[in-house]
């Protein structure tokens, strides 16, 4: 507790006890600190997707903020519909905030987003990414890594690299694009803040690890979003205003530190780890070296 | 004072969100309802019409940023027709279940493949079972007035449901009428602007829409919304009613009719179809023949008492519809029409498709299908095809 108190968040709760999302899941991690750092002035637009159940069956909820929830492909326009209605009626201090997965995110929801993001519309969006579709029971999507077990694929693993959505996001000249991590926490706080501050367009792409998903230890979500970052498969960056910057630079572990706590990389060769960590290098280098040429997107 | 205008369907729609004070309109171009979206375009950018325009990149998007908007706390409108009607299917729904008072102007016409810009009634058809209300317009007017009726019934208590005015695609989108336009003091007195009520996003309340509701309680949420559609049919006809007193027109509450109470036969139809059986009534009747002409104006709620008693006397009734459910038997208005008086009444039902894809169908047609009709004197089979130029 003290650890969050120092952290300056609130202590009243968005996300009530008795939700329904697994033990050691990174969505509930993630929603309980988005929602003290963005407060109760808040509206929540949710997609089909593991957020549609935690929320707790009729007529219980555990959300203690008002929730719209709506079909899978339509979040970033009806966020745009919410926000324009606030604007008519001229309400100013209300966060409009899209909280998708992955699959409703850099899938299905694509569209919707990037009609959003082109049209400047005043919302903030997030991803929680669980790296595939977790509520229909773990199938394989945009955003799941080079080599995952899926339930769609099941015996050789997803032979793709996943969708860059924080610079697809990145490229439609959005005030606002970050990515972050349950496992840096003050970095995730200030990101937020930082989008809190900001109108029109913000996107934040969230780490969420899936203990059932990505068959690992409940007990290791913190331990594996932090090794995540140190491995640089997961970096943390900003886009503000067109310009990157890298918020964190760890020194870089090898790979295998991350994976080989994840059930779902067990069947991953030693060619495939290392063309696996090949592409988690490139992508790293190349945010560093838009951050330090300074070029703006 | 009021002021006539010629104009086309699709600017006695714009205008008529334009009079209802619409306060979010998310919308997308297709043919032939694409010139409604440019009226009111430049209505908003011009300053007629305190309203945001949501440009948005698809018609899923439009019902979508509708549904967000009626949540929000405003009066929301769109406009679509056929293929992107289908594309906004799951939103069409999703509305209705949201109970938001969301109001469209439909422009019917055909669907692909092979590419019809004409119309047909089977993109709204495809709709029926939304829990959206649905009115069929005849003339430009109607079009205007329903667009402001629609809100009134769509925003009650009783109701909050969405509501759609579809108009046949060319022969009212974009043919010149005139139209009257009232008063916008008149129309606020109607219609006034509008007060957030029912199911809103509010920071003051943390409410939570559209969750997971088992099989415990989805049955009762679908009954209510039944028992809301159902009590519109009384409350089109006191509103129709009010509109009549306060601007002088009423184009016929759930069904209009012609020349029925004498009538033998009767032309049972919807939209354009209902003006051409007025006319084909009055051909017949000069050939001897007592003809009359319902026109069905709202599908959505199905009219039952008021079709039953004013059909059931006659020898015959002659449905003449632009839909063909295929595969089915017959068009959707012929189809529930037959279960509507299964058990009621023993009149013969014809049921006659044609008009698909826009095929002129006039006066002359339809005097011809009654007259083929008596002729035959039962239905040759479940539905029969008309103009048909093979087989």
């Amino acid at each position: 507790m003290s650890v969050v108190r120092n952290l300056g968040l609130t202590k009243e709760k968005f996300l009530l006890p008795g939700h329904s999302a697994c033990h050691g899941c990174g969505l509930a991690i993630n929603l309980k600190i988005v929602l003290k750092v963005l407060g109760k002035r808040t509206l929540l637009v949710i997609p089909a997707c593991c957020s549609s159940v935690i929320q707790g069956p009729y007529p219980k909820v555990a959300f203690n903020v008002p929730t719209m929830n709506i079909a899978f492909a339509s979040t970033g326009a009806a966020l745009s519909g919410v926000s324009r209605a606030l604007k008519m009626r001229g309400i100013e201090d209300v966060f409009v905030v899209g909280w998708a997965g992955d699959g409703g995110t850099v899938d299905i929801g694509i569209q919707a987003l990037s009609g959003a993001a082109e049209r400047g519309e005043n919302i903030l969006y997030i991803c929680y990414d669980n790296q595939a579709y977790m509520n229909t029971g773990i199938q394989r999507s945009g955003s799941t890594p080079y080599g995952a077990w899926t339930t769609t694929t099941p015996i050789v693993g997803k032979k793709q690299f996943p969708k860059d959505l924080p610079l697809i996001m990145a490229a439609h000249r959005i005030p606002y694009v970050a990515t972050a991590s349950l496992g840096y926490l003050a970095d995730m706080i200030r990101k937020l803040r930082k989008a809190k501050e900001i109108r029109g367009p913000r996107y934040i792409h969230l780490f969420s690890p899936c203990p059932v998903g990505w068959r690992h230890d409940s007990a290791h979500t913190v331990r594996i979003a932090k090794l995540a970052v140190e491995t640089w498969a997961w970096p943390l960056y900003e886009v503000e205003n067109g310009k990157v910057k890298v918020t964190v630079k760890p020194k870089r572990k090898p790979l295998k530190e991350y994976i080989s706590l994840q059930g779902r990389f067990k069947r991953l060769t030693d060619d495939e780890i290392k063309r696996m960590e090949e592409e988690v290098i490139r992508r790293y280098e190349i945010l560093l070296k838009m951050e330090e040429s300074g070029i703006e997107f | 004072m009021a002021k006539w205008e010629m104009m086309t369907g699709n600017k006695a729609a714009a205008v008529g969100a334009k009079l209802a004070r619409v306060q979010v309109i998310p919308a997308y171009p297709i043919t032939p309802q694409t010139t409604i979206v440019e009226y009111l375009s430049k209505f908003v950018e011009q300053g007629e019409l305190k309203a945001e325009f949501i440009r948005v990149e698809s018609e899923h998007s439009a019902m979508a940023a509708c549904i967000g908007a009626a949540a929000g706390g405003v009066r929301a409108f769109t406009a679509t027709s056929s293929h992107g009607l289908l594309l906004m299917a799951e939103m069409v729904f999703w509305a209705a279940g949201a109970r938001l008072p969301i109001g469209m102007a439909v422009v019917n016409r055909a669907l692909a493949p092979p590419w019809n810009i004409h119309v047909e009634h089977t993109d709204s058809h495809s709709q029926r079972d939304s829990g959206f209300i649905q009115f069929y317009a005849k003339d430009n007017q109607e079009v205007l007035d329903t667009i402001i009726l629609m809100y009134k019934v769509a925003e009650d208590e009783r109701v909050l449901l969405p509501a759609m005015v579809c108009l046949d695609g060319f022969i009212l989108s974009h043919t010149y009428m005139p139209v009257e336009i009232p008063d916008q003091e008149d129309v606020d007195a109607f219609l006034p602007p509008y007060e957030p009520k029912g199911f809103l996003l509010d920071p003051d309340k943390p409410l939570t829409y559209g969750s997971l509701a088992l099989p415990d309680h989805y049955m009762e949420m679908r009954y209510d919304i039944q028992r809301s559609i159902e009590a519109a049919r009384d409350l089109i006809l006191k509103y129709s009613k009010e509109y009549k007193e306060i601007f002088g027109r009423d184009h016929g509450g759930l069904l209009e009719t012609y020349k029925v109470e004498d009538a033998d036969y009767l032309l049972i139809s919807m939209g354009t179809l209902g003006e051409e059986a007025k006319v084909a009534a009055d051909t017949l009747r000069k050939d001897g023949i007592k003809a009359g002409a319902v026109r069905v104006r709202v599908f959505r709620p199905f009219p039952t008492k008021t079709f039953v008693n004013t059909v059931s006397d006659k020898n015959a009734l002659i449905v003449v519809e632009r839909h063909l459910s295929l595969g089915g038997i017959g068009g959707a208005l012929g189809t529930e029409l037959k279960a509507l008086l299964y058990g009621k009444t023993d009149v013969p039902i014809f049921d006659y498709v044609t008009g698909l894809g826009g095929r002129d169908t006039t006066y002359l047609d339809l005097a011809k299908i009654v007259k083929h009709s008596i002729k035959t004197g039962k239905p040759e089979d479940n539905y029969m095809w008309y103009n048909l130029k093979i087989g």
